[in-house]
Order: structure tokens, then C-alpha cells, then sequence
């Protein structure tokens, strides 16, 4: 784009963000501090994302952007559109086709590959604000590993409602040492994380945060050995697609309580409906 | 009705987009406002968003508003966007504030001092009235101007300095911190302090400014001086040697005079809190003051009990263009998230549901001894060895599926039936640490 | 200065990029050994050295030079802008021409762990020579390399900077064109 740098960002700022995020993947888990830029999007809106994008970002790389699982939401068409002007790589919406992959609230459904990386757009980096709002005082839990004040909030859960209550943005311990948020992911989506062959970077731009996880690497959610962690999901099958393995959003139909559940992930769901996949309503539609 | 997957979000855009653009203009008969118009007769709200938007350019500002159509947070976010991708030059000389071409200045401690009480374009004591004639076209005004005073301006803490009676500020023997360089972090000292004050935003400092006031750490303020006008600025190039001006800006300092008792090394003297803003933003200034002033309240060894004086709260909350993007961020799709707790609660109310089944039943058999305890707990308390049990979560309910967790056994290495009896022995459950030490 | 300064990056902007993803990969996955890029190094310095400089090393980051690569200094001042530091305990990145004793470093606080320093460190073939075994994240099974040009107790100090995580020096080591990375978090023992 004319009057700007190649992605945006200045030589000097990419230097500075390359440089957090090798300290990140050195420490996997620790938030590293980091001189945030203003961007021209808001803060919440994909800010550290689109950082930490435009830092890895070269010119042979295909970029595919989700938001909500959808590459058609239209936050994600407008990070897409960014890189698109600002960078001009190539973009895709196949999940196998992306050699990275910028994310806001999913991981596909389809297993990410050793080299790929997804950069997962954080609003709140620090897990445990909720019990602590003070960074000053999170920042010393973690340098002393100190997650007591975690632990019994996940107890007083399963004292009260007998499970924990957390549905998205599930704490994880990462490589046995960092709590950490794996950003406002269902918690269905946790597991992904787990021995993950794809490098994973977190950008937190309003936080000024960027973390990481380095391919296979040990992420475990958080539990305890007699109440295991167990993610939910919709008890149905894929309208579409007839996916029984993949999340589902609910999507309400009518206003006398129709529904269906159609998976989030849209690349998923269409390559499987092209693969000769068909669901439920799929078949209903057919027959009319 | 067969669903279809929302698609056409580009399209969306283009055309909010262009719809955006229209409603900018507006009525297409009214006459399209001009950058100088702007700068000219909005001249505060300028003032305000060169400000919050960290950028002394006036006509940029300008432009920015009316981009924003005079939403001045939009407008400073627009300046901010664009300062980001502008190269550094040089960095300037500190501005000096006693050598300012004065255009106002007043003091509340001083009936008279030297340099005289200026009170300049201001609205202190305009009638609050609506001005009918300005609907009209107004016609030009002229105000008398009193011949330039050379005269000397001391700054008034300055004057107090002289008898020892105010804190002396040194001059940091380092260069000063940038948080738009290098994230905040804590402790923040003082230099960094004041620019977030001065990029902060206005209405959440007055707010915070008043809380002061109205006793929330309190630190009994005197406007000891306000000035406003043109400092210049100089840059120090290091193949010359000696400093050149590189032109003038418009600025507005505050110095508040607070009470100090005093300690044991330090005899009984005033103390200061520091504004300063660009362009002619006395509210601002002045509210900047009291922040500054309260935040200092650990140095100089007060209480710390209010908001204000809370360096943390203070300065990771005063940032508009931050706080707008994560408020509005809420209207972005949360479905997934949202879809997530659907499920929870649905699961959650099942277990209740099926609990107080049980509890039926168990009523049923127990009917004959009323004297005993009933409870309304709907799920076992963590005394009971219910506990134990694996609960609700593996079952295949109406509302929920369960996936598999953690892969492998479960657990991170605690187990939570040991945390319950490690919570009975350990008197401070926040002390209980490190998951990663406990593992099998 | 009398011989003209050697070109640094002949594209910088998609030089750096390159040579980032490269240490970024290596460091991702320790041990694995990458190509740099194209940069032409100052004297003394090999090719991925100067590429390494180049794209991570500014006015911002303050840098350690090995008195033994002194003549590499005009070059480094001129196209990275980095201020000099002669403390090599305090330095955040140090370029080194052997492999300097790792407890003479900055190893980090537990608070901040990423203010460690970075060892840029050439030897002599990342092919052949001494093998050593890593294991730890980054790695899906242990992962056996070959380095020529490390110290002899390289393992032993490699042990006390490892025992320190969160906190312990990065290094990335080059040789000729080719780099690779050793993060603190990976272990390291003889092969």
C-alpha cells in the first residue's frame, strides 16, 4: 500500500515485536511485555494479533483469518482485507492451505501441520485477573508459580455446582511451569492445544502481552485427578455437514424455538459437504 | 426455512462503508466544512484531540475531526493511528514554560505578582447564556490588546522556591521513559506517570481529579499557577552542538501547591502536582494536576487508600483510544463463547434438576423423621464424601455432550480430593502453590 | 576506517524477514539448522551472524561485541545502530566468536525471565562435530545434533543455565550461511 511499510508495521517496530517473540517461544507460557503500537484497528479488536502477524509475515506465506471459526465474519474479512493491502500475500480460507493462520476465539478443526503457525488474538492475557486484578501482584504469582488463588476458585466450582464452571478461556498450564490463557477458545478447543505440531503465538495488543507455545509442547487444562477436565459441546450432529466430532454453533431458525446446530469451523464444515457429507437438514432441504 | 451460512461480509463492509461516507457529508445543499473553519472555530476541540491523540499537528487534528464528524475520541484515535508510523527525527530539547509568550496566566495563591494576573480568551466568567447572535452570522470581533509586556513571568512555585517553602523537582539524571515505546511497567516513575496523564483522558481524569476533592486522597490543592501559551521548541543536533528552534507550540501547565507535613529528613514544605497539555486545555491541566499529585501519595509517605492515588488503576485506565476499543469490543461476535455457556448452564441446570429428583425421592423415604436437617443445597457440599464421586460429567445428558479432556489420565497433578484436605489443614487457601510441584 | 563497509541486507525487508523466521523456527524446534539469508558480514563474522545482527539488533537493544571480532564493529555501528556495552553480564544480546562462559550472563529475574540475554555465537559447522542430544518443548522426541566449535564442558554449563528456567540465556549459534537456536528450555546431554 502506498506510503506504507510492508505489513504495516516499520522495520524498527518488527524488530522489536521479533524480538519478544523469541523471548516467548524460549518461555513457553510467559507473558513477555512488549512496546505495542497503536494500530489502525481498535484495541480488542485484533491489535496484538495483527502484530504479531505483520512481524512473522513474509511474502510467501498464505494467510487465512478466522473469527468465531468463520472466515466470513466480518471482523476477520476486515483483518484479511488489511494484510491483503498492506502486505499483499496471498490469502485462503482452506485451513491446509494457510502457512499461517490468525485466529480470534477458535483453532480449526482440521489438525494444524509442523509448518504452520496460528496467532491467536488475546483480549486478556492474564489468567488469573479475575482472582487478582493487580498485575503487580500476578506478576509475582507467576514468577513464583504461585496458582493456589486458581486452584481454589476451580474447588469452590466444584463445591457449589458440583463441575467446573469455566466454558471458554479454560486456564492451561503450559510445559508443566506458566498458567496461562489459551485466549477466549471454547474449551472444547483445549486439547488442540495439547502436543500441538504447529507453532502457536499470542498477541495481546491493548495488554501489550505477546506469548507463545512452541510446537509440541505439554498444555494441559487445568483439574484435578478425581474431577478430570471434560470439554462440552452440543449434543447433535452437524446440520450441514453431519460432523459429529466438530463444534457447533447454535443458530435459531424461527421464533417458535426452531434450531439447528451447524459447525463453527466453515471451512470444516465445507470441505466435508463438498467431500459428499451431508446432515440432517441437508437431507430435509433436499427432500423438499 | 433451510439455513444458509452468513456470507458477504466484504460486501457488508464496502457498503457501511459508503453509507458512513454519505451520512459524513450529509445534507449535500449545506456548505462542505473547511480544515481552517476547524482549526479556527473548534479551536478546543482541536486543542483536546491533539492532545489524547499525542500529536501537535493542528490541521491533521482538523482533519481527523472531521473524519470522525466531531467524535473527538475517534478523532484522537485517528491521530494516534497515524503518529505510529511516523519516523523519528530528532528528539527535542525539554520545553521551557518560564520563557512562555504568555497568553494567560493566573495564580490563586498571589493576589498580585510580578508579570501581573493575565486572564486571556478565557470562560471564567462568561454568563452561561445562550448567545442567540452567534446563529447568525456574527460579525467580526476585535479585542483590545494591551501592548506586549516584556516584563519578566516567573513561574510562581518558582517565586516559593526561592524561600525554600516548595519541593525542587530535579531534573532526572537519565533520559525520560516513552510508554509508547516501551510498555508500562510497574513501579512507574514519575516521568512516565505524567505522559499517560497527558495523553490521558480528560473526562476520566477530571473524575478523578474531583474524587480528590470530595476526600478520596485528598492532598489540600492550591492553584498555584496556570499559564497558557506558545514555548518553543529546540532540538540539539549532534553535528552542530548547540541548540536551534525549530518552531513554536501552544501549551497549558498547571502547578498545583499541596500541603506536606513534613518528616524526619525533610522540613515542612509545599509539594506539587504537575499538568501540562497541548494547545489550551485548563480543564485537563489542572485535573492532571490533582492525579499527579495524588499518585505520589506512597512517595511522600500518605496513606494510600483511593482510586486516584493507585498508580495502576490509575494509569492502565486513562487511556480513551484503549478503553474505547475493549468496551466496543463487545460488539464484535461472541457467539462461540456465548454457545459455550449455553451448553454450561444447560448442563448445569440439568444436574440441579436431576439432584433435586434425588432429594425428592430421598424425602420421600425419610418422610417420617422431620427432624431432620433439610437442606436446599442442590449439589453436595465439599464436607460430604459425595465428593469423590465422578459426577455428572461423563454422562451423556440432553443438553451436553462431553469430549475427552486432557488426553490420557486426567489431571495436572492434583487431586482434588487431597486440595479439600490440604484446604482443611492450610489456614490461607490463597497460599496453597505451585501445581507443577505436586505431581505424582 | 579505510576499506568500504560490505552491503548488509541487499533487500532488508524481506532479508529480515527471512532470517526472523528463520531463528524463529529454530528456536520453535531447537536444534534444527536453517539457512539465514543473504547478508554480506563485516570481517570476521560469518554470513548468518551478520543476517542475525541485522534483523534483531537496533539503537533500542544495547549489544555485547567479543573484543576478538573488533573489526566488525564499524559495520555492526553502521547498519544495526546498536549502542556498544562492554558489561557482558548486563548485555540483553552478545556476539560472540567462541561461546563465552554461560554464568558470566544475565539469566533473567523469575518476574522477568525475558530480559536474559541472547548469545549470537559462531562455531565452526552445524553438521558435523560433537553430538549432543536435546529433548524438551519443540521437540516431539529427542533430537540428536552435530555442533563443531562449542566449549569442551559445554554440556555441564549448558546443565547449570538449564537449571535456572524460567530464567537462562538463548543462544542462537552460527556457522557459514546455516543457524540454529538452543532456547533455556531445552535439555541438552552428550550423544
Amino acid at each position: 500500500m502506498k506510503g506504507y511499510n510492508f505489513a504495516y508495521l516499520d522495520e524498527q517496530t518488527k524488530r522489536m515485536i521479533r524480538r519478544a517473540l523469541l523471548k516467548a517461544v524460549a518461555i513457553p507460557g510467559h507473558q513477555v511485555p512488549f512496546g505495542s503500537r497503536e494500530m489502525p484497528l481498535p484495541y480488542g479488536w485484533g491489535t496484538g494479533g495483527i502484530q504479531v502477524t505483520a512481524a512473522v509475515l513474509g511474502a510467501s506465506d498464505v494467510l487465512k483469518v478466522i473469527d468465531q471459526g468463520a472466515d466470513d465474519t466480518t471482523n476477520a474479512v476486515s483483518i484479511r482485507r488489511f494484510f491483503a493491502r498492506t502486505a499483499g500475500v496471498r490469502t485462503t480460507t482452506v485451513t491446509t492451505e494457510a502457512t499461517v493462520i490468525q485466529t480470534r476465539h477458535r483453532i480449526p478443526e482440521t489438525q494444524l501441520r509442523e509448518n504452520q503457525i496460528i496467532v491467536y488474538q488475546v483480549p486478556q492475557p492474564e489468567p488469573l485477573y479475575r482472582l487478582e486484578p493487580s498485575r503487580i501482584e500476578t506478576r509475582r504469582m507467576h514468577a513464583l508459580s504461585d496458582y493456589g488463588l486458581m486452584h481454589v476458585k476451580l474447588y469452590e466450582d466444584i463445591a457449589r455446582y458440583g463441575q467446573i464452571s469455566i466454558s471458554y478461556d479454560y486456564p492451561v498450564l503450559v510445559n508443566q511451569r506458566y498458567l496461562m490463557s489459551p485466549s477466549p477458545i471454547p474449551a472444547f478447543d483445549n486439547p488442540k492445544m495439547h502436543m500441538m505440531p504447529a507453532l502457536q503465538l499470542f498477541g495481546a495488543g491493548r495488554e501489550k502481552r505477546i506469548y507463545a507455545i512452541p510446537p509440541w509442547t505439554e498444555v494441559r487444562s487445568l483439574d484435578f485427578e478425581d474431577h478430570p477436565f471434560r470439554a462440552i459441546n452440543a449434543p447433535h450432529p452437524c446440520g450441514l455437514c453431519g460432523a459429529t466430532d466438530s463444534y457447533l454453533d447454535e443458530v435459531i431458525t424461527d421464533d417458535r424455538g426452531g434450531r439447528m446446530f451447524v459447525c463453527s469451523d466453515t471451512d470444516h464444515c465445507s470441505e466435508r459437504q463438498v467431500a459428499g457429507h451431508v446432515g440432517a437438514d441437508g437431507w430435509r432441504e433436499a427432500a423438499q | 426455512m433451510a439455513y444458509v451460512a452468513v456470507k458477504g461480509g466484504e460486501r457488508a463492509i464496502n457498503n457501511a462503508h459508503a453509507w458512513l461516507a454519505e451520512t459524513r457529508r450529509g445534507d449535500a445543499s449545506v456548505p462542505d466544512m473547511t480544515l481552517p473553519q476547524i482549526e479556527n472555530q473548534l479551536a478546543r476541540a482541536v486543542d483536546r484531540v491533539m492532545g489524547e491523540g499525542s500529536l501537535y499537528d493542528r490541521e491533521l487534528a482538523a482533519l481527523a475531526i472531521k473524519q470522525a464528524q466531531g467524535d473527538l475520541i475517534e478523532a484522537a484515535f485517528l491521530l494516534r493511528a497515524y503518529r505510529t508510523t511516523l519516523p523519528r527525527f530528532a528528539h527535542s530539547q525539554p520545553i521551557d514554560t518560564a520563557r512562555m509568550q504568555v497568553e494567560r496566566r493566573i495564580s490563586a495563591i498571589f493576589k498580585d505578582l510580578p508579570g501581573g494576573q493575565v486572564l486571556g480568551p478565557t470562560y471564567d466568567y462568561t454568563h452561561r447564556l445562550l448567545d442567540f447572535e452567534l446563529a447568525e452570522a456574527p460579525e467580526e470581533v476585535m479585542a483590545a490588546m494591551a501592548a506586549p509586556d516584556h516584563a519578566a513571568m516567573p513561574r510562581v512555585p518558582d517565586i516559593l522556591g526561592e524561600e525554600g517553602l516548595i519541593e525542587t523537582n530535579r531534573d532526572a539524571d537519565r533520559e525520560p521513559g516513552d510508554l509508547t515505546r516501551e510498555p508500562l511497567t510497574f513501579p512507574a516513575d514519575r516521568d512516565v506517570r505524567l505522559q499517560a496523564l497527558a495523553r490521558g483522558d480528560e473526562g476520566f481524569l477530571l473524575a478523578l481529579g474531583y474524587s480528590t476533592q470530595r476526600g478520596y486522597g485528598g492532598s489540600h490543592p492550591f492553584a498555584g499557577e496556570i499559564r497558557m501559551g506558545a514555548v518553543s521548541i529546540e532540538i540539539e543536533p549532534a553535528e552542530l552542538g548547540f541548540a536551534i528552534d525549530i518552531g513554536d507550540l501552544v501549551v497549558t501547565e498547571c502547578q498545583m501547591v499541596n500541603q506536606f507535613k513534613g518528616s524526619k529528613t525533610v522540613p515542612p514544605q509545599f509539594t506539587r502536582g504537575y499538568g501540562l497539555v497541548f494547545g489550551f486545555s485548563e480543564r485537563k491541566a489542572m485535573s492532571m494536576a490533582l492525579v499527579d499529585r495524588a499518585m505520589r501519595a506512597a512517595e511522600l509517605g500518605e496513606d494510600t487508600t483511593a482510586p486516584a492515588q493507585n498508580i495502576e488503576f490509575v494509569l492502565y485506565h486513562s487511556d480513551n483510544i484503549e478503553a474505547t476499543g475493549f468496551v466496543e469490543h463487545l460488539k464484535l461476535p461472541h457467539y462461540v463463547d456465548f454457545q459455550s455457556e449455553l451448553q454450561n448452564i444447560r448442563r448445569m441446570r440439568e444436574e440441579v434438576a436431576r439432584t433435586a429428583e434425588q432429594a425428592a425421592v430421598t424425602d420421600s423415604v425419610k418422610v417420617a423423621d422431620q427432624s431432620a436437617e433439610t437442606t436446599t443445597d442442590t449439589v453436595p457440599s465439599p464436607s460430604l464424601p459425595g465428593l469423590t464421586r465422578q459426577p455428572a460429567l461423563q454422562r451423556q445428558g440432553a443438553g451436553c455432550r462431553v469430549e475427552p479432556g486432557n488426553d490420557g489420565e486426567g489431571g495436572v497433578g492434583h487431586s482434588f480430593g487431597r486440595l479439600v484436605s490440604d484446604l482443611a489443614n492450610v489456614p490461607d487457601p490463597a497460599k496453597i502453590t505451585d501445581p507443577t510441584g505436586g505431581g505424582e | 576506517m579505510n576499506t568500504p563497509l560490505s552491503a548488509g541486507f541487499a533487500d532488508p525487508v524481506t532479508d529480515s524477514q527471512h532470517c526472523f523466521r528463520a531463528v524463529l523456527e529454530a528456536m520453535s524446534r531447537p536444534g534444527t539448522a536453517l539457512r539465514a539469508g543473504a547478508a554480506h558480514p563485516p570481517p570476521g563474522l560469518s554470513r548468518a551472524a551478520a543476517a542475525v545482527l541485522l534483523s534483531l539488533v537496533d539503537h533500542e537493544t544495547q549489544l555485547w561485541l567479543d573484543p576478538a571480532g573488533e573489526a566488525a564493529w564499524d559495520w555492526i555501528a553502521f547498519h544495526c545502530g546498536a549502542p556498544r556495552t562492554a558489561d557482558l553480564a548486563g548485555a540483553p544480546f552478545a556476539m560472540a566468536l567462541r561461546l563465552p562462559n554461560l554464568s558470566g550472563l544475565n539469566p533473567g529475574t523469575h518476574e522477568m525471565p525475558e530480559t536474559s540475554t541472547t548469545v549470537i555465537a559462531e562455531v565452526a559447522s552445524l553438521s558435523a562435530g560433537h553430538r549432543y542430544r536435546l529433548s524438551g518443548p519443540g521437540l516431539r522426541v529427542p533430537k540428536v545434533i552435530a555442533v563443531d566449535g562449542l566449549p569442551d564442558d559445554f554440556v555441564e554449563s549448558w546443565r547449570r543455565n538449564h537449571a535456572l528456567y524460567p530464567c537462562g540465556v538463548d543462544l542462537i549459534l552460527c556457522a557459514g550461511d546455516m543457524l540454529t537456536a538452543l532456547p533455556r528450555s531445552v535439555a541438552i546431554e552428550e550423544a
